[in-house]
């Protein structure tokens, strides 16, 4: 076997793909095989990094080399410069978004600094189609400790002991969960992997499909050997390609080593895992939701009690996890619950990923210790708002959470202290907003999205939400009035209380925590008609300051409705009866001449 | 493929396995390790600095050394090719040159092993930016 002195980690990832990673991992297999450096450098496709702002991405082993941005015709240079004579190429390195200076290496990166990689440890470090590069790392240990040396009893004390609790959202205890569905008794019970991700903006669990598809396996089999299961069903959505064809291959190949299968290294323990496809429903999120789907119904929610443990999927006792909460089970595992349960809060134990997006400048996949504060995740990792704009909000836990503003910054992350301050932990979807963006049109479209993922089945979601909605746009348009506002925080609180599962339990968080927390954007819009941010196009007027005009027609030649009139160095002026606000002429001037009012 | 048998088989095959992630998981944590910087420019390439590095990187693996191989650039010191660039853990880095197989033995016997310096130091007189 050849001995590689040096390593390159393509991104495989969804993201990276789509800008072409797979042809550059061709092009870099090539050119390292006419250099003649076959025997060298080993060209590795690997999960995700987290850094999609700006992939796709090559790492450099092991002098950790970042490269950014990278494009299939690089990759003759990369080798000449880099592979051959150890030269990095300077204008593919990362650079600082603040100090604009090339960084060396992803040591040297704010983003990666303050990271702690559990559920994410294996993606951008392995290849995902490769069992044996995960059986090197420590791959299939935890389940093998599991079946031989431990029992079910102490497996689940472990996970109990760790403090993991359930990455989806709710947070409940996971080996509390297990321990009651092992404590359940019946003839056939299910593992399920809930891997219908649905809240705009979070793709942690496609993340670590893609990257690492057996943890998740490995951790299903322990699962399914502790709670008495043998078979196990993982819940995706179909809108996940890669991750689908990654895990059947994963699947297919821990078949093959008896790793899944009958009599699993020769403990006498069966298990298998298939998959099941979900058509993208956001619903199907909710476990019995998600079970009812499995089943072949439609993905809706039955009432609780009886739980899943008791009565699951074809009404036996059922487990359900989420990927990210099985991707910590083999390293609580391999590492023992007393190392877990040293990271994080008093309550929260542990990592989590976070997905951000925004107008902030890394935008990606993060991990983090519990606790951290949302200014550090924003300004050192994600490296601050874009374009040096103002901090106004972040939105945590997708449609169910809610936005926290610059006063929660110092406050550490953890399941309870979101929800103390009105919001939750969710999947991990972190959108950060600047000055430009509107509170008001943000909850609208929240509302917009649970509105249509509501099923249907009971009436305060199916009805009460729509009724928001139609609320929110009301006040978008200026048409609102302050009993608006106090119907808003009414019908919300009844949503709340009275729907039957989270989708409409947690559907009004946006309203009510942006009417805490931007009332007076709120009443701007009811009282003067005014949207500060300038995003409601009915509130505002765009308008050219004459002593500024030099005349140029720049905003002429840009409006799409050619609505702006005036010679060229004369003053220009814009028909308000024709203007779509679209804003092409303020982006254009460049003389600060286009105003909103 | 043949299937894994036993916990005992699992442990054997992740251990015949390891040396393919290796480098990747010690890059991962460079801290406390020692690490080597072979000079491939051409000039050290002519100078034999390719069999300098396979050498290191077997030898020190053999003998159970925890490094990092890496290469880089030109270091400038044209004169004494192949140069290399040794920096133990919290010291500061230390330049050897004109390395040939038995002076790149005593670098990892004397040096890395023992902290002994040896002949043949190009003295630190540059900066790097990092130090700025």
């Amino acid at each position: 076997m050849a001995k590689y002195k040096m390593h390159m980690l393509v991104c495989g990832g969804t993201g990276c793909r789509a800008s072409a990673s797979d042809m550059l991992y061709e092009n870099l297999k090539k050119e390292v095989q006419e250099q003649g450096l076959d025997n060298e450098v080993q060209v590795v496709t690997t999960g995700c990094f987290g850094f999609c702002e700006q992939g796709p991405i090559v790492k450099m082993i092991p002098d950790n080399t970042f490269y950014v941005g990278v494009q299939p015709k690089d990759a003759a240079e990369i080798v000449a410069e880099h592979a051959l004579k150890g030269r990095k190429v300077g204008r593919l390195l990362y650079k600082d978004p603040v100090k604009k200076e090339q960084i060396p290496d992803s040591k040297h990166m704010g983003f990666y600094k303050k990271q702690i990689r559990i559920a994410l440890r294996n993606c951008g470090l392995i290849d995902p189609e490769n069992i044996n590069e995960y059986l090197a790392a420590d791959g299939y240990e935890a389940l093998g400790m599991v079946l031989l040396e431990m029992t079910p009893e102490t497996a689940i004390k472990e996970v109990i002991d760790s403090g993991l609790r359930g990455r989806g959202g709710g947070g409940f205890p996971t080996g509390v969960k297990w321990k009651i569905a092992h404590d359940v008794k019946g003839e056939q019970k299910y593992v399920v992997c809930n891997a219908d991700e649905g809240d705009p903006g979070a793709f942690m669990d496609r993340s670590i499909l893609e990257g690492d598809p057996h943890c998740v396996l490995e951790a299903m089999a322990i699962n399914g050997f502790c709670i008495g299961a043998t078979k196990g069903l993982i819940y995706i959505r179909a809108e996940y390609p890669l991750a689908i064809t990654r895990l059947k291959i994963a699947i297919e190949q821990a078949r093959e080593y008896g790793l899944l299968g009958k009599d699993i290294l020769g403990s006498g323990f069966d298990f298998d895992v298939e998959l099941r496809y979900g058509a993208g429903a956001f619903v199907c999120g909710e476990e019995t939701a998600l079970i009812r789907s499995m089943e072949g119904h439609r993905g809706e929610p039955t009432f609780k009690p009886p739980f899943p443990a008791q009565s699951g999927y074809l009404g036996m006792p059922t487990n359900v996890n989420n990927v990210e909460t099985y991707a910590n089970i083999p390293v609580i595992i391999n590492k023992g619950a007393k190392w877990f349960a040293s990271i994080g809060t008093e309550k929260s134990k542990g990592t989590k990923v976070f997905a951000l997006a925004g107008k902030i400048n890394n935008v990606g996949l993060i991990e983090v210790p519990m606790g951290i504060t949302l200014r550090e995740v924003i300004f050192e990792i994600g490296g601050g708002i874009k374009g040096g704009k103002k901090f106004k909000a972040v939105q945590t836990g997708g449609p169910s959470g809610g936005c926290l503003t610059e006063k929660h910054l110092d406050t550490p992350i953890d399941y309870d202290n979101l929800l103390a301050v009105g919001s939750m932990m969710g999947s991990g979807g972190m959108i950060v907003m600047d000055e430009d963006d509107c509170m008001v049109s943000v909850s609208k479209f929240y509302l917009d999205f649970t509105v249509e993922e509501s099923c249907g089945k009971c009436s305060p979601c199916r009805i009460g939400n729509k009724r928001l909605y139609e609320i929110l746009d009301k006040i978008t348009k200026g048409q609102g009035s302050m009993e608006d506002l106090d119907k808003l925080r009414n019908l919300s609180n009844v949503i709340k209380d009275t729907s039957l599962c989270g989708l409409g339990q947690t559907s009004p968080n946006p309203v009510l925590s942006t009417l805490d927390n931007f009332y007076d954007e709120y009443v701007a819009h009811v009282t003067e008609e005014k949207c500060f941010a300038g995003q409601c196009k009915d509130l505002i007027k765009y308008e050219i300051i004459p002593e500024n005009c030099v005349g140029c027609t720049a905003c002429a030649r840009n409006c799409p409705v050619n609505c702006i009139s005036g010679e060229r160095k004369q003053v220009h002026l814009i028909d308000q009866s024709l203007c779509i606000k679209c804003g092409a002429c303020l982006e254009k001037c460049k003389f600060n001449a286009v105003t909103i009012i | 493929m043949t299937k894994i048998k036993s916990l005992a088989d699992l442990r054997k095959m992740k251990d015949d396995l390891r040396s393919q992630v290796t480098l990747r998981e010690k890059s991962q944590s460079p801290e406390g390790r020692v690490l080597i910087k072979v000079g491939m420019g051409t000039s050290g390439i002519a100078s034999g600095a390719k069999q300098i590095m396979e050498f290191f990187i077997e030898e020190l693996d053999k003998r159970n050394v925890d490094a990092i191989v890496t290469q880089t650039g030109d270091m400038g010191y044209s004169y004494a090719e192949p140069t290399v660039e040794v920096k133990l853990p919290d010291q500061d880095p230390i330049v050897f040159g004109d390395v040939n197989q038995k002076k790149a033995d005593d670098i990892i016997e004397k040096y890395i092993k023992n902290g002994e310096l040896l002949d043949g130091i190009i003295p630190a007189n540059y900066e790097t930016i990092d130090k700025k």
